[in-house]
């Protein structure tokens, strides 16, 4: 280490103030503990007041946490008026997902207003970082973030929500 | 008749200390939650009151691992010896006034001062057997630390004992000093507890930095934070207990309550006035009323500062071990040879027969 780094020396300074104190101050050092007695009050009153507030925490199943509005939680398909899926399968939200969670494939449209519709819709909830690029960049605002948060799953393929997943939520 | 009153006085000396003791592990984990702003333990029984016998019961259901390449005997035998030391040393506490001829303490041994003193040492083998048979370099350097700071602060341990044995001879000329710890604690009835002084207003600085003292020191000879450098979990895996499993471990965990509760006992037996209490208790009565009253007196003494323990291990953070070793020797090991020295010396000019 450089020995002309005031930093360092501040350090040692502290240090040997603290653990070796030398002779001429061994009083000082003894004096402390009568210094040191008063903080400890100091500090059992703040634990004392803390004793008698209440917790902070919340008691998970049965107290839940309420996300704010736009949290961003779970994906969610949506549906249109007549119970189709909005999404038309343009892979811009492919295209703008930064971790490359969402894996489309895409078949003509049964119906004449749209192009294609997807035939495959995953989204891996593993890799997905929720950070709402997918929401902003769909133009049909058919992907949306919903603010579900508990995902429990015990195998990673769960983890893998397809179009029916997706469009329940 | 006697033998019926023998094993009730082990009764209570052992309900004391086994009732305590999880009440002790339960009261830890609370206070540090509230403390901390959380709720702490909720889900066995009733507000989590149960939460300590899950806690024993599932260490009693774990496999005791014996790891290669220690030596057995100790290894199996270190938990053994700590946890019977507490238990051990509980004989001579009077934790009541008498009833009719029988005096509340399991033994009245004459030298009950010098017997709690031994006793509270044994404690301290288990740790550094149980340290040393582990095989283990953090064990032994844990179990080297517990009894380098028992040596350091036994010295001031014992130093401030000898203040109350001197206080105890202080009022009466005529009356010899005693190490009895009944006759302790029935001069503090009778005259004023030890931590003003005992009988004399000039002792009261002598008896509230003898507290003190002798507070810190039982803290620091049952490895408690903030002097628990023996299971610094920071520095050294888990301490002494780093290859402890199941029962093992349970026993260290239950047996440093169980010196605590000794501790605190001992603390309030020579200092704060054991189980008297002003114009609650009465010396001279002995009726069985009086002694169930003196009992609860004791008991809630006893309860108050186990609270404090508790609340001082959660407010102050670890000292540093070459800070405990210093406080012990340099600080504490003066101020009580000075304490010691003021007391015989002011006793003797003030109350000369």
């Amino acid at each position: 280490m450089d020995a002309h780094n005031p930093h360092a020396d501040a350090h040692k300074d502290a240090h040997a103030l603290v653990a070796h104190a030398p002779p001429g101050l061994s009083w000082l050092a003894r004096a402390s503990i009568a210094a040191y007695l008063p903080s400890i009050a100091a500090g059992m009153a703040k634990t004392l007041e803390w004793m008698f507030r209440p917790a902070v925490t919340l008691r998970y199943p049965e107290q839940q946490y309420k996300p704010r509005k736009g949290y961003r939680g779970e994906h969610r398909l949506k549906k249109d008026e007549q119970g189709r899926p909005k999404c038309v399968a343009c892979f811009m939200c492919a295209t703008a997902c930064p971790a490359e969670c969402i894996t489309i494939v895409a078949e003509p449209a049964p119906w004449p207003d749209r192009d294609k519709v997807p035939a495959k819709f995953e989204i891996d909830m593993l890799k997905c970082i929720y950070c709402g690029m997918c929401e902003e960049a769909c133009p049909c605002d058919a992907i949306e973030l919903t603010e579900t948060f508990t995902q429990i799953a015990t195998t990673r393929k769960e983890k893998i929500y397809d179009k029916e997943r997706l469009l329940k939520n | 008749m006697t033998w019926l009153w023998f094993f009730a006085k082990i009764g209570v000396a052992l309900g004391i200390i086994f009732s305590l003791g999880p009440v002790c592990i339960m009261g830890d984990r609370k206070i540090s939650a509230w403390i901390q702003g959380r709720v702490g333990p909720n889900r066995v029984g009733p507000w989590g009151t149960f939460q300590p016998i899950a806690d024993i019961l599932k260490l009693m259901m774990k496999e005791v691992i014996v790891p290669d390449g220690v030596d057995k005997v100790l290894f199996l035998g270190g938990p053994l010896i700590v946890f019977i030391a507490p238990v051990f040393g509980y004989c001579v506490i009077p934790f009541g006034n008498q009833i009719g001829e029988e005096k509340l303490q399991v033994v009245n041994l004459d030298i009950g001062l010098l017997f709690i003193m031994s006793v509270l040492s044994v404690g301290v083998y288990g740790i550094t057997l149980g340290g040393w048979a582990s095989n283990n370099k953090f064990s032994l350097m844990g179990s080297l630390r517990a009894s380098a700071q028992l040596i350091s602060y036994e010295l001031t341990f014992g130093l401030t004992m000898l203040l109350v044995v001197m206080m105890s001879a202080s009022a009466d000329p005529l009356k010899s000093a005693s190490v009895d710890l009944s006759k302790i604690v029935l001069h503090q009835a009778e005259y004023g507890w030890n931590i003003f002084g005992g009988a004399t207003w000039w002792g009261l600085p002598s008896g509230l930095i003898g507290f003190v003292l002798l507070f810190t020191c039982a803290m620091a000879e049952n490895n408690r934070l903030p002097f628990d450098m023996a299971e610094c979990e920071a520095e050294l895996v888990g301490g002494y207990h780093t290859e402890y499993s199941g029962m093992g471990f349970a026993m260290y965990m239950f047996s440093e309550y169980c010196s605590m509760i000794l501790s605190a006992s001992l603390i309030v037996t020579l200092f704060l006035g054991g189980w008297s209490f002003p114009y609650l208790t009465d010396p001279a009565d002995h009726s069985f009323l009086a002694g169930v009253i003196s009992i609860g007196v004791f008991f809630t003494k006893i309860c108050i500062i186990l609270f404090l323990y508790i609340q001082l291990r959660w407010t102050l953070p670890r000292f540093r071990y070459d800070q405990v070793m210093s406080l012990g020797w340099k600080t504490f090991l003066p101020l009580a040879l000075v304490n010691i020295g003021y007391m015989a010396v002011i006793g003797v000019f003030l109350e000369k027969p």
